[in-house]
């Protein structure tokens, strides 16, 4: 018996028990559509939170002053040290580094910036032109920072969106003159609105060169570094060779942290996987027990074909023959069932994405591969019984009227 | 050809065990043509599901073309019932969701033949056997008679050298019975062996051989 002819007989025996091999069509369907949804929604749930987590930039670390540890005292605190500030030679020191891309150092403060008539408490970030890259910025209009020596003290601003519009309002800010505390300093550039970010929102900002800033508030430390690692798989490298190069430049002293956002990240990645596992899990086995009405449609057909397949065997048809015949039905079901299940499940989860645009709603492709592996093992594995008693049939019997 | 010794076949109904079969001794050479009579229960039905294969013996031994039957696997006997054997029922037996074509060529599909090969074959029978118009459609479209030439033409596509008829014509009206009585005896006259089961005393008759069973015995064999 040749494939193709096999699997043309067992498609026009289908075709004789339409509303039942529907029936099985359909719940097929349901269970192989229900595992590609609901992975896709696990997955959607896992891209929401990477994506939020990227967007604070993906390869940053953190280092700030201070060691921070979890339980007990530290040593520093024993012996009655303070730990020591983070200071912009520090943050220049990092770019040695190999695995280090990128250092923008920070410090913060808020001074009274006028403008005109007008003037508003700001915010004030200093930073250098890495900081652009670092946390994605992009520019409305203007420039960001110029690059150059961070120890240079250029009296020039950047203005966040809020900032420009009640300063400014209608006018063009790009290349006016500012006050900022008691110096005056050129808007070189505007930036897009970007929102909440690091706890602060940035729109309301002015960023000036950090020499400037430590400048105009009179000091010479800095709140924060932030690194960038050169890449995702540089991260812990990164951090090690942070610490040691602040560990040396400190006398030795482990007085600072480091943190890497991947950490968190991993976590939220792992458990987040584990969910869509389980759910998509769980839905498998929905499709698994569709497998017991296989078996029941498989049954009927068995009975309700007697004639049939004693007359297959009474022109030749061996065992084997019939069973192949009924479990090439069933796979050929599975396969209808399976294709249904996934378009169902492919517009779901379009659907998903497009009622929650956030969600990146889209099933995995080993949650796709197994719903329909599933779908084809359960469909087998449930007519094997039927198969056989089909194949075991008396030829006799099953031709006689009676 | 044919060759039983000492075929016994015992049925279980209830617990009570019924010999259908009692102790058949029978050879039957290639291209005889052989009638197979007596009454409802004699056992004449089940000899010949015996003798094709569909059936085996409780005890005895059956050889066809001096190959012992009754050892071979499932897969062997299917083998031989493919292609040494055609049968063909009181009721015809043909599968209502194919065509009279695809029904003829079913043992070839069965047997692996290329489909060029089926059509060409099953094209040239449904063709002799006055069918050409025919062979496209389903068997409920056919009248008896066209039904039985179908059968006749499935049961002889892979060219058996026994032919095994089961109350060929007892579903025909009697000009049916007559063309199907005609081809199978044209059929033996190109030297297929022929065995035909009836009630048809008419048609039993016309077999140079014709065997009597009575309670599972073969009570008459005569020739002539």
């Amino acid at each position: 018996m040749r494939w193709h002819d096999a699997t043309r007989f067992a498609w026009g025996g289908l075709r004789g028990f339409r509303s039942r091999a529907l029936l099985m069509v359909l719940s097929m369907a349901i269970g192989v559509g229900a595992v590609v949804v609901l992975t896709a929604l696990g997955e959607g749930a896992r891209g929401y939170v990477v994506n939020q987590f990227s967007a604070l930039g993906t390869n940053l670390l953190i280092v700030f002053p201070g060691r921070t540890e979890t339980g007990g005292t530290g040593t520093g605190m024993l012996v009655g040290q303070t730990p020591r500030d983070l200071t912009l030679e520090d943050a220049l020191a990092l770019t040695r580094a190999p695995g280090i891309a990128a250092v923008a150092p920070l410090t913060i403060g808020t001074a009274l910036m006028t403008y005109g008539g007008r003037s508003r408490e700001t915010i004030v970030l200093g930073t250098s032109w890495h900081w652009k890259d670092i946390r994605g910025v992009e520019m409305q209009s203007g420039s960001f920072l110029p690059a150059g020596d961070a120890r240079a003290a250029t009296p020039v601003c950047v203005i966040g969106r809020t900032v420009r519009d009640e300063l400014f309002g209608s006018e063009v800010a790009v290349g006016r003159q500012v006050r900022i505390g008691d110096r005056r300093y050129r808007v070189i550039g505007v930036m897009t609105p970007h929102g909440e970010s690091l706890g602060f929102n940035m729109d309301e900002v002015v960023i000036v060169p950090v020499a400037a800033a430590q400048a105009l508030f009179d000091i010479s430390t800095l709140l924060r570094i932030l690194v960038e690692a050169r890449s995702r798989s540089d991260i812990p490298r990164a951090k090690a060779q942070a610490e040691a190069i602040l560990q040396e430049r400190h006398d030795g002293e482990r007085d600072v942290t480091v943190v890497t956002q991947d950490a968190v990240l991993e976590t939220f990645d792992r458990i987040l996987r584990a969910l869509t596992l389980a759910v998509g899990g769980i839905a498998g086995i929905s499709l698994a027990v569709s497998g017991i009405l296989v078996m029941n449609v498989m049954l009927i057909a068995v009975s309700q074909r007697r004639q049939e397949i004693g007359l297959l065997k009474a022109v030749g048809a061996t065992r084997a023959q019939i069973r192949v015949l009924f479990l090439i039905e069933a796979l050929l079901l599975a396969m209808l069932g399976a294709a249904a299940g996934l378009a169902l499940g492919l517009a779901g989860s379009a659907l998903i994405r497009r009622l929650y645009p956030a969600l990146p709603a889209y099933a995995p492709s080993w949650a796709i591969a197994a719903a329909l592996l599933t779908a084809a093992l359960t469909a087998i594995v449930f007519t094997l019984l039927p198969a056989r008693r089909a194949a075991r049939l008396d030829p006799v019997l099953a031709l006689s009227r009676r | 050809m044919i060759s039983l010794l000492g075929i016994e076949r015992v049925f279980l109904v209830g617990d009570q065990p019924v010999r259908a079969l009692r102790g058949i001794d029978l050879e039957i050479g290639a291209g005889e043509y052989v009638s197979l009579m007596g009454p409802s229960g004699s056992g004449k039905s089940t000899l010949l599901n015996i003798v094709g294969l569909l059936d085996r013996a409780s005890a005895g031994s059956y050889r066809l073309d001096g190959l012992d039957v009754t050892a071979l696997s499932d897969e062997q006997q299917a083998r031989v019932r493919r292609e040494k054997i055609g049968f063909v029922f009181q009721f015809f037996h043909l599968i209502a969701r194919l065509s009279a074509q695809h029904n003829v060529e079913l043992p070839m599909l069965l047997a692996g033949i290329p489909a060029a090969e089926r059509t060409r074959r099953s094209d040239d029978l449904l063709r002799r056997y006055g069918l050409a118009e025919r062979a496209h459609h389903k068997p409920e479209q056919l009248s008896g008679g066209q039904r039985q030439r179908v059968a006749i033409a499935r049961a002889t596509v892979m060219r058996p050298p026994v032919l095994l008829a089961d109350e060929p014509t007892g579903n025909l009206d009697r000009a049916s019975g007559q063309e199907v009585v005609r081809i199978l005896e044209d059929l033996h006259g190109a030297g297929t062996t022929l065995i035909v089961v009836t009630h048809d005393p008419d048609l039993g008759a016309r077999a140079p051989r014709r065997l009597r069973m009575v309670d599972g015995r073969i009570e008459q064999d005569l020739r002539g």
